[in-house]
């Protein structure tokens, strides 16, 4: 068990630091200069000279990039170009939106996604089964701002229980902001749930064919319990492999979402910061994304052998 | 008065029949032999039992137990049944445990279910029973996880769950036949000691009519859904006067016409093993440590003349599989060297190998798995041919197919078929006729015939001596059948932890063994003529 835990944890940092090393590069070979940026296009050439000095753009690049990467480390991440505020305040200052969002979202997903699959799996071809798939089908093909039209439509314009939109800030109370980050939540839900209840259920029928299924259910036991005790955790892996690739996406690829609900959210964040070239929070926000979804793989890889002793055994 | 009594049952699936007016009874304290080849309905009959038949099933007749009638039970006085008046013991102990699940867990849960008991009680009845299948606490604690056993030590955890709760009627379906013939012969002893003990009734279904031989009280033989004879064992068996029955016997018997082999013991050796050693790197024990290196093949040597017949006989993880494919170079050995038609083929790069596996073919044991169910039967028998020295034409392929499938008996016609629309045995033709394709001079067949029905294996074995006498190809059969032994090959090694501990002519060894992994395999070793002269023995 050690040797799998020191493993997986050895390959995520390897990881990251190459993909620290990718982030760096690639934003070093994009045309731009920040300094010019910064200062207008009415600077003059010294004027911008003397700035990139300043920002320690004219060092060497291993030097800004061990420089950059200290930086991380210490929590400094540098000054947004156009903000002129530390990037930090900003990324906490979204992050306290976004990340709430996704693991409401991903609750969600989880809380739909598992009863249906194991729902649809138990009666594989029956009528509740081709219902629940293609309700699911329509969920995986249907964009999730559309859910987020009519969730606006029913619940905020006709039912007024919600707000439309916007976001109060965590000052204004736990509850007003819990209740404008429902809508999106569900939203966002929505088409995760569909895509991780078809992959529950196609696992659990792939499982329920093992011949230990046979043998619990020749001891006695009833199908359900067979279903929730013995199919479930065996599969669980194919589970907690979309559950791990949704999380990531739920973080940084809501934009959309954050777009319909005026929610100042990390996507929003990054799709600002790449059309004003603030290069300095694109480079930021991005290796923060990278860390969590490297830290949500770490996790997934661990939890794997949670469920599973063989993988505990091996090396 | 009978445990278990089925009168006139007829099962279908779909549109598909499956049995037709079955009958067969068993007693308590009685064992039961369902006989027949697969396709037969006997596991279906076993599972219409338990209840536990696919959704599209239907079922007529009437099937009592204890008083009860199944057929019209409710699924929760089935649970009720289940596991714990009628246990069931399956063919695959590799996975008929769950994965996740300890032991002690999936031996406790059907006590807790079935008495409410709790879970400290449960476990200790568990514990009762692992010890009383052979499972010691000191080696085999409650936590160990179905992975780190043996599919011998599975198949015992698997009966501790059937028998966990002194079920009246035990239902073992094919329990043996994933085994090798000394764990069979453990496993069949604890299954006979556990009906003396609680006058548990047995239904044995198995395809091995030896092992039914030396189990069973009565016997049921059934073909294609129907009952062709029942009786005493010794009496039915004996006297055969069902033609089925004898066909059976028979086939089951069969030993291959075969005249001498040509040019045997003279001239120079086709395959030469000298003292090969192979070593796999022990398990990590921590990220710096390993086990000390496990010694798989142990200094083999060996050597095969051209157009014989060798058999390398042992129980399973023996390290015949190793062994063979470290002569079809598909392995590399720690030390030594092995030669073929006196070149060494040890250390060889691929280009340099292809005269070699140009001669050498393999046919492998399930002839199922063996085959791209995507490519059609011409590309498949083919595929050797890119062994040769240039190229075939298309033409020249298609002919080359043609004769190698007449050989073993297929039609010309099926070169553009798919693998699905061939029968077990009609695969198993068709993976002879991939390996004959190139005219080897050798040909290594790893367990060719023991995924095979009786009638069928008498039919591949035949083929396979044809072949040796007609196209002069000298054979390594790695068994642990060595009825499949006996029948086909001269010589025989016997193997048993990497070494190899006896060898000499066939009919020598197995009639005078002097090693002890000799002497063990062949007394554990099913009989049909030996089981039958026992019987009619005890009887009188």
């Amino acid at each position: 068990m050690t040797t799998y835990l020191l493993k997986r944890l050895a390959i995520a940092l390897a990881t990251l630091v190459l993909a620290s090393m990718v982030v760096f590069a690639v934003l070093e070979v994009l045309p731009g200069d920040p300094a010019r940026l910064m200062l207008g296009m009415n600077a003059s050439a010294d004027q911008v000279e003397l700035l990139r000095n300043q920002m320690g753009l004219n060092a060497p690049l291993v030097l800004r990039y061990l420089r950059w990467v200290g930086g991380l480390f210490s929590l400094d991440f540098g000054r947004s170009y156009t903000y002129s505020v530390p990037v930090i305040d900003l990324v906490r200052e979204r992050l306290a939106v976004s990340l709430p969002l996704a693991l409401i979202a991903l609750a969600l997903s989880t809380i739909i996604a598992i009863p249906v699959g194991l729902f649809s799996a138990s009666r594989r071809g029956r009528a509740g089964d081709t219902v629940a798939m293609g309700a699911a089908q329509l969920g995986v093909a249907v964009p999730n701002f559309w859910f987020a039209l009519m969730l606006i439509y029913v619940f905020a314009v006709w039912l007024r229980l919600v707000p439309a939109g916007g976001f109060p800030g965590w000052g204004a109370g736990v509850w007003p902001a819990l209740k404008s980050l429902l809508l999106p939540a569900v939203a966002l839900a929505l088409p995760q749930a569909a895509i991780l209840a078809r992959v529950t259920r196609s696992a659990l029928i792939e499982v329920l064919n093992e011949d230990y299924i046979r043998t619990a259910r020749a001891k006695g036991l009833p199908y359900r319990a067979v279903l929730w005790r013995h199919a479930l955790r065996n599969a669980m892996i194919p589970v907690l492999t979309i559950l791990g690739l949704q999380f990531a996406f739920l973080l940084a690829g809501t934009i959309i979402i954050e777009n319909v609900f005026y929610l100042p959210g990390l996507g929003r964040l990054v799709f600002q910061a790449i059309t004003q070239r603030d290069l300095i929070v694109v480079e930021s926000v991005v290796m923060l994304l990278v860390a969590a979804v490297i830290a949500v793989n770490l996790i997934v890889d661990l939890s794997y052998a949670v469920v599973d002793p063989r993988l505990r055994s091996r090396q | 008065m009978s445990l278990l009594e089925i009168d006139n049952l007829s099962l279908t699936i779909g549109d598909t029949p499956i049995l037709k007016d079955m009958e067969l009874s068993v007693a308590p304290s009685e064992v039961m032999g369902l006989v027949g080849e697969s396709g037969s309905g006997k596991s279906m009959t076993a599972l219409t039992v338990m209840r536990l038949l696919p959704h599209a099933a239907r079922a007529t007749g009437r099937i009592s137990f204890d008083g009860i009638d199944i057929l019209a039970a409710t699924e929760d006085q089935m649970c009720a049944l289940r596991g714990d008046d009628i246990g069931m013991v399956f063919q695959e102990p590799m996975t008929a445990l769950n994965p996740v699940k300890t032991i002690g867990e999936q031996v406790a849960e059907g006590i807790r279910w079935h008495t409410k008991a709790s879970r400290a009680e449960a476990e200790d009845r568990a514990r009762k029973m692992l010890d009383r299948v052979g499972l010691p606490s000191a080696k085999f604690p409650l936590s160990r996880y179905p992975h780190e056993l043996s599919g011998g030590q599975r198949q015992r955890v698997v009966i501790a769950i059937a028998c966990a709760l002194k079920p009246k009627l035990l239902i073992a379906d094919e329990p043996t036949t994933a085994l090798d013939v000394v764990l069979q012969a453990q496993i069949l002893d604890l299954l006979r000691d556990l009906v003396a003990e609680s006058r548990m009734g047995l239904l044995l279904i198995s395809h091995d009519l030896a092992v039914v031989t030396e189990m069973a009280d009565r016997i049921t033989i059934l073909r294609r859904g129907e009952v062709m004879e029942a009786g005493d064992t010794a009496r039915t068996l004996s006297e055969q006067s069902h033609p089925y029955t004898r066909q059976l016997a028979q086939a089951s018997m069969h030993v291959p016409a075969r005249a001498r082999p040509h040019g045997a013991g003279s001239g120079q050796a086709l395959l030469q093993v000298e003292s090969v050693t192979r070593d796999y790197p022990g398990r990590r024990t921590s990220l710096l440590w390993r086990a000390p290196d496990i010694r798989a093949v142990d200094d083999v040597s060996l050597s095969i003349a051209p157009g014989r017949s060798i058999a390398l006989v042992g129980r399973s993880g023996c390290g015949k599989s190793t062994l063979a494919r470290m002569i079809l170079a598909l392995d590399r050995p720690t030390s030594g060297t092995i030669r073929f038609r006196g070149e060494t083929i040890t250390g060889k790069s691929e280009a340099e190998l292809k005269p070699a596996r140009r001669d050498m073919q393999v046919v492998f044991q399930d002839p199922y798995g063996s085959f791209d169910p995507r490519q059609r039967v011409e590309k498949l028998v083919a595929e050797p041919l890119h062994l040769l020295e240039k190229k075939p034409t298309r033409a020249e392929r298609r002919e080359m197919v043609a004769h190698a499938l007449h050989e073993v008996g297929l039609d010309q016609r099926d070169m553009d078929k798919y693998p699905h629309e061939f029968s077990g045995g009609q695969r198993q033709r068709l993976s002879i006729a991939r390996a004959i394709i190139t005219r080897p001079k050798l040909v290594v067949a790893d367990e060719p015939v023991s995924a095979l029905d009786v009638s069928i294996r008498a039919q591949i074995l035949d083929l396979f001596a044809e072949l040796n006498q007609k196209l002069g190809i000298a054979y390594l059969f790695i068994t642990h059948d060595l009825t499949v032994a006996r029948a086909i090959t001269d010589e025989v090694l016997v193997m048993h932890d990497g070494m190899i501990v006896e060898r000499g002519k066939t009919n020598e060894v197995f009639d005078h063994p002097r090693s002890e992994a000799a002497q063990a395999l062949v007394t554990a070793a099913p009989d049909l003529h030996r089981a039958i002269a026992r019987r009619m023995q005890e009887q009188g």
